[in-house]
Parts: structure tokens; sequence; C-alpha cells
């Protein structure tokens, strides 16, 4: 029953761990790899206009995270105006307001567009069905024939907006056509006769993206409903689909920007285009915490320095398991090898085995010789402390006298830790003589070494501090290996003898 | 230079893993441990349970009471100092002899009364104890160990190592100290471990460093001659640490004394594998017979069912045999 259980709580911790893990990787885009590269656009739009002097209020569409992209940050710089975010009719707008305003005025808006392949749209409501299209004479019988006619040739929504926007492209356009575009812009006219054909459309806007271009305008596009799903009709030219650098800026079938109290207003964009490594660019994500969401990047940033080598502990302390309880090796004080670990990271492992060497065995010296002073432990330990300390002093500027900077790193060293190795070394040198101390020492060092690699491994440490997810599995697998009856690879040496008669 | 794990399965060799788990995690309450870490404890719950144990002399519990040391071992032939929650026989500092202000080891070198006090010193700031905790010093008499085991060791006193479980005696071994081992019977040190026959307490096998061995290194003696007298009164003593501890998985360590018989020196909860080298067989066969037996039965139920089945012939060449012609066979 406790097996079961036990059993249980494993599989439970690595579910849940997977879980949280896959949900990150999905949901928020965190890349397995630390190496990957994703392009960032930013993006920026200036809204110009002349105020008449009274109150003015500007209201502008805002793009939402989207099919190709997800929206990172966002920024705005419009001295002496009021702004506010609002959620209304289905899409995001910005709301600048001032009491007084005269002459030109600019207003900038900034955002960071993630290029993400696998981001989705977010579901979006049709508009409603419009009823009461009413067309003067004689453009009536122009659309009514300019509809039947794309109608007899198309099966559904789609093929019927395709074909109806080829009838309005240069070569095939016909008189009806020509006649109907004397009258009406080519966009809304289109949107117009899908919605008397009972098809449900809009006119949305978005931006061609370009690396390094400047005072683009928005493009309109006509977007159109089957049922609950919806695709994107280039009304220029009849194409479906959305080209993949094309950021929809505005979704919702309102206007991109509405000026109250100002006239001339227009608003014009730039954006340039960089890479970034995909690890940064999730650290800058606009997102809320929730318990799903639960991560170390909505701490400060050195708060999450400190986290980056707080969560590399477990792994750490898993190669100690791995190699006490599967191999069976001796490590003078079970955790020091991590610590020691830790300094090499800092240190680097070259620079950090010769410190650690150095220091080591300079304090048996120095044990050595204090344990003929007959002191109390705890003053003898606080004596090692201090020569440590010293030890590390003096090889610091030495190191930096003679031009090696590495040596510097030294000071890294946990000195409390290593002056209690120096005095356990000294007790089992004096207790069961160097042979041990080499065996202890040794082991010690060599998991050092393997859990520094191990915790300097930059996926490991991608992985570690992207997926908290994984800290669970890591519980699981320590848990499990815990519970391991096995051999040890070093009993199987040992106990050859045994097997040889 | 390795063996396969099924080779050591197929013994019923257990690892350190499984013991850790299987047995001492199973059958050791760790509420319990304190009776068996703490010598001092375990001697005065053993004087409670009319168990032998060496005489106490004192106890040093201060660092300002060392300076009584002096005066406790004044009138003492040979002692022994030892950490109470010393663990793998650190710290024990045997004196055999006193010579005016000098005290002698067993291997002839002198201590100072400062030596003495600077070593109790540190057995109370806790230099020997598990995890470093302040300690009590314990200062016991000195074994007088019986001659006939001379020939079997060098300087040290031989011990022998009883593991108990669930109160049966299960396996047995003598471990005779070395100058390898600095007269320490530890047999990591190169103490040399011989196994004992459960049924009759004869020797069956011998190892030193591991490896097998027929004779003792220093003095040269075979092995196979060595037989434990009042074998059986030694089972019953190891077995009754059963009920006098409550612990299921035991290691007793119990000395011979020339007067008095054996003696219970310590206990410990967390007893070593050397014991299946020194056997050549594995443990696992034996804790698994025990383990279907009912609870309830007495020592001497208890000794009997051991002494009957796990009874096992010597692998040692009759002492007979034992001349140097043979010994040149052998190694040929």
């Amino acid at each position: 029953m406790s097996r079961l259980s036990f059993y249980l709580i494993i599989a439970l911790l690595v579910i849940a761990g997977a879980a949280l893990t896959v949900h990150r990787h999905v949901q928020f885009e965190v890349p397995w790899t630390p190496g990957e590269q994703r392009q960032v656009w930013e993006i920026q739009a200036e809204v110009n206009f002349v105020a008449d002097g009274g109150p003015a209020k500007v209201n502008m569409a805002l793009p939402t995270s989207q099919q190709g992209f997800r929206i990172l940050t966002e920024h705005t710089a419009s001295p002496g105006y009021g702004l506010t975010f609002l959620e209304e009719r289905g899409g995001r707008r910005a709301e600048w307001t001032t009491r007084e305003a005269e002459g030109d005025q600019q207003l900038y808006y900034s955002v960071q567009a993630l290029e993400s392949p696998s981001s989705r749209h977010a579901d979006v409501e049709p508009p409603a069905e419009s009823n009461d299209i009413v067309w003067e004479s004689p453009y009536d019988t122009a659309a009514s024939q300019v509809i039947e006619r794309a109608w007899s040739r198309s099966a559904d929504a789609y093929s019927f907006a395709r074909q109806l926007i080829s009838d309005f492209t240069d070569e095939r356009e016909g008189e009806n056509a020509r006649l109907l575009l004397t009258q009406f812009d080519r966009t809304p006219l289109l949107v117009r006769l899908l919605n008397q054909a009972d098809v449900r459309a809009r006119q949305v806007s978005g931006l061609m993206l370009e690396d390094g271009r400047r005072r683009q305008r928005l493009t309109s596009w006509i977007q159109v409903f089957d049922d609950n799903e919806w695709a994107l009709f280039d009304p220029r030219t009849g194409e479906q689909g959305k080209p993949d650098n094309l950021l929809l800026w505005e979704s919702v079938g309102q206007a991109v920007l509405e000026v109250e109290g100002g006239n001339n207003s227009r608003v014009d964009f730039s954006m340039i285009s960089r890479n970034q490594p995909a690890a940064s660019a999730v650290r800058s994500q606009l997102v809320e915490d929730t318990l799903l969401n639960f991560s170390i990047h909505s701490l400060p940033l050195e708060e999450q320095a400190l986290f980056q080598t707080i969560l590399l502990i477990p792994i750490g302390a898993l190669v100690v398991v791995v190699l006490r309880v599967i191999v069976g090796i001796k490590t003078s004080g079970t955790f020091m090898p991590v610590l020691i670990a830790l300094a090499f990271i800092q240190t680097s492992l070259l620079t950090g085995i010769v410190g650690f060497l150095l220091v080591v065995s300079v304090g048996l010296v120095i044990r050595n010789y204090l344990s003929y002073l007959n002191l109390l432990l705890v003053a003898r330990v606080s004596a090692v402390i201090i020569t440590v300390i010293a030890i590390i002093s003096i090889f610091s500027v030495i190191s930096y006298r003679v031009g090696l900077n590495a040596g510097l790193t030294i000071t890294f060293f946990p000195m409390i830790i290593l002056a209690w190795t120096i005095e356990r070394m000294s007790i089992l040198w004096e207790e069961e003589g160097p042979k041990e101390v080499l065996i202890q020492g040794g082991g010690s060092l060599l998991t050092a070494v393997l859990a520094y690699l191990a915790m300097n491994n930059p996926w490991i440490r991608h992985i570690t501090f992207n997926f908290l997810g994984v800290q669970l599995i890591l519980m699981a697998l320590i848990l499990l290996l815990g519970n391991y009856t096995g051999y040890r690879l070093l009993e199987l040496r040992r106990f050859k003898p045994v097997t040889e008669d | 230079m390795w063996a396969w794990p099924k080779q050591l399965k197929s013994r019923g060799i257990i690892g350190m893993n499984r013991r850790n788990i299987r047995y001492i995690g199973r059958y050791n309450d760790r509420r319990l441990y304190p009776l068996v870490d703490d010598k001092l404890q375990t001697k005065l719950l053993a004087e409670r349970h009319g168990i032998t144990t060496p005489a106490l002399i004192g106890t040093v519990t201060t660092q300002f009471g060392i300076k009584h040391l002096g005066n406790m071992v004044a009138s003492v032939a040979g002692f022994v100092i030892k950490p109470a929650k010393g663990s793998g026989g650190k710290g024990i500092l045997v004196i055999e002899r006193v010579e005016g202000d000098r005290f002698i080891k067993p291997s002839g070198a002198a201590l100072t009364l400062k030596d003495l006090e600077r070593h109790v010193s540190n057995i109370l700031s806790g230099l020997y104890s598990l995890g470093g905790s302040p300690d009590v010093a314990v200062v016991e008499a000195l074994i007088n160990f019986d001659e006939r085991f001379s020939a079997y060791t060098y300087e040290g006193v031989p011990d022998i190592r009883v593991v108990v479980f669930r109160g049966y005696p299960v396996m047995a071994m003598m471990r005779l100290s070395t100058a390898a081992s600095d007269g320490k019977a530890n047999l990591h040190q190169g103490a040399v471990g011989v196994g004992l026959d459960l049924a009759s307490g004869r020797a069956l096998r011998g190892v030193q460093f591991d490896r097998a061995r027929h004779d003792h290194p220093d003095t040269g003696h075979e092995l196979a001659s060595l037989a434990i007298p009042d074998w059986r009164s030694l089972l019953m003593l190891a077995a009754s640490c059963y009920e006098m501890t409550g612990l299921g998985y035991l290691g007793t360590d119990m000395v011979l004394d020339r007067d008095r018989g054996p003696m219970l020196l310590e206990l410990n909860a967390r007893p070593g594998l050397a014991i299946q080298m020194a056997n050549g067989e594995g443990l696992r066969r034996r804790l698994d017979s025990v383990e279907r037996q009912a609870d309830g039965l007495d020592v001497a139920a208890r000794v009997d069912f051991a002494q009957r089945h796990f009874a096992r012939r010597g692998e040692l060449p009759p002492p007979e045999d034992a001349s140097p012609l043979a010994g040149m066979a052998a190694g040929a």
C-alpha cells in the first residue's frame, strides 16, 4: 500500500512536471534549446494631427497577439496627454486625451512583436449580418449583376469572395465593376457586395512588415467568414490567405484612428527587425502572472540572476545522488561538492581545480600545525577559516601581481565549507591515513567536476531556469533513486572476491 | 576486476543500498538509535538487562572536568578512553599500561597526561561524534583478553561481530587486528576478518583487504584452528540485545574476557557489509529465512534456529595441512 502511494506520488510529480513544462513551451513558446533565434519587430506608430485648440481625444486601434506574431512589450510617448488602454468592441485601443491642444501634435506608440509560427488567432466574433443595404439606381442593377455573375461561378463563401474580387481587378474589370468603382472605394465596396450576398465580411487593416521601412501606411484587407472560420483576402488581387509578413493592426472592423478636436490626422509606421535569442524574447513577454504561468521571469532582474543559480542546485544534488547511490563514490561532506561546483561556475574549471587544490593542501599543512596547539574544536575550525581567508587573499594578490587575473576569482570559493573540508580531511589523515584522504578528496573533486559540467551546460541552465516543472521531475527522479536497492557500481568490484571461489 | 550484478545476487550478497532501505530503514526505528549511538547509554542499558560490559571507570562530560582525568586513571593498570557517540572505532584510545607518568599504548608508544587530556578535549568538542555534536568521554577498564587468542592477533584485542536480525543471530565474524590496521580491529584498515560458523564458532574463512587469507599476516598463525570457546553463550548474549534495544537489524560487537567471559563492547545500528566477505557468503538467504519466522520466540529458541539452519563447513585448509609445504603447494 505504501509502495503504491509512493509510485503514485512519483507519477503525479512527473505528470505535473511534464504538464507544466509542455504548457510553458506551448503557451509561452519557451524554446527547448537556448540557442534558438527569433525575429522581433520593433514597430513605431506616429500619430500626427493638427489640434483645434480645445480638448482633444485620439483613439487608435492597437494590435493583439495573432497568427504568426506575439505582442511582447509596448511603450507610448505622449507628453501632456492622458493615456488609457481600452478593451472595446472586441479589440484593444489606446485613448489619448488632453484638455487643451493647439497646432501640430505628435503621439507615439511603439510595440515589440515576436515572430512566432505557432501563435494562433484569438477567436473573433463574426460581424452581424446587415440586411439593409440600399443602392441607388443605376448602381443597384450593376451590383446585383456583379453578384450574380460571381455567385454562379462559385461554390461557397470563399470562392465567391475570390470570384467577386477578381471581377474588380484590372484585366477582367467589367462595365459594371467600373461603374461601381466610380462611386465607391474598392474595399468598402467589396465588403458591401459581399454582405449583400449574405456573406459575412468586414474590412480590416494590416501593416506589411519590411525591415527598415519608414512612413508606412496600413493596408486594407477583407476578412470573409464562413461559419466560424475566416480567411483574409487581398482586395487588390483577390488572393486568399494572410501573407507571413502582414501584421493585422485592426481586426474587428473599426476605424484605425479617430480624432476628436483635431484635423488632418494620420498615422505613420516605421519598423525594424532584429534577431534575439529566443530565451530573452520570452523574458520580455507581456503576461499576467497566473498560477500556471508561475515564472521566475516575473521577478526583478537581480533576483532572477540569483534564481538562475539556485535552480541549478537540484541538478548538482541529482549528480551527487547518482554518484553516491548508483556509483558509490565517497565524498567528504555530502553536498560539499555541489558548493565547490557552484564556485567552479564563477572561476572556470581549471582555475577552480587549481585553486581548490592549492587552498586545501596549504590549509592541510597549517591545520596540521594547529593540531599541536591543543585547541577546542570550534576555535580550531575558526582558526582554519581565517587561514583559508588568508590563503585566498595571498593567492589573489600574488596572481594579480603576476598578471594572472583568473586567480582573482578564487575569492568565490565558499570559505567556511573549505575550512570544514580541511578540518575533516585532516582528521581523516590522522585516523585513516593519506590514502583515505586521497580517496575521499578525489571523490569530492570528481563529484564537483561532474556537478559543474552538468550545472554549467547551457542547455541544462536554459531548461532549469525556464521550465520550473523540471524541478518536479528532478524531485521524482531523486525520490526514485532514494528507493534503489540494487548494487552500487563500485560494490561490483568490492564484492568480486566472494564470487571467485 | 568487476563482478556482474547477477553473480553477486546469486550468492545473496547485499549491497549498501539494499541494506539501508530494506533492512535498516524497515527494521530499525530511528527513535531507538540513541541507545546504540551513545555508548554510555548502551552500557547503562546493558547493565539493567544483566548483560556484561567492560567495567566503567568514569566519564568526562565537561571541559572543566578534564583536570580530574589524572585522578580517575591514577590507580588503574590499563584503560580505554572512547567517545560515547563515536563511530567506526574513531577516537578510541587504548592505554595498555601506565609507567609512572607515561601512558603506554599497545604499540609501545608513550603518551603524557597532557596528550590524554587533549584527546578527551577533542572528544568533548565532538571531533569523533556523528555530526560533530558535543560528546562525552567514557573511560573503561581494559579487557583482560583471553590468551588463547594471542597468536591470532597483533597488539589489539580481537572482537567478535554478530549480526542479529529480528533477534536471530544470522552471521558472525572475528576481527583480528594486524600491524597494517595499527592494532585496530577495523577491516577496511587492514584487520583480518574471520568468518565463523554459527553452529560451532569455528573459523570458516579469512580475509584481509577483501582477499582470502589462511593465516595471520603478522604472527603467521594459521586461522583454521580458530574456535570461539563458550560459543552458545556468546550467541545468547548477542541475540538478547534485540530485546534490549528493539532494533531489528543490529551489529553486536563482543569480546571474550579471560575472567568474565563474553562481554558486550558496543552495538551498531548500521553494521557494515564486510562480514559477507569474511564469510564468503551473502546475507540475503539467511535474512530471508529469518523474515519467514514468526515473532515472539525466546532467545534460546532463536539461537537454536540459527545454529541449526546457518551451520556451514569451513573453507580453510585443516590445521595439519597448513604446513609450509602445503602452503607452497597452494601458492604454486
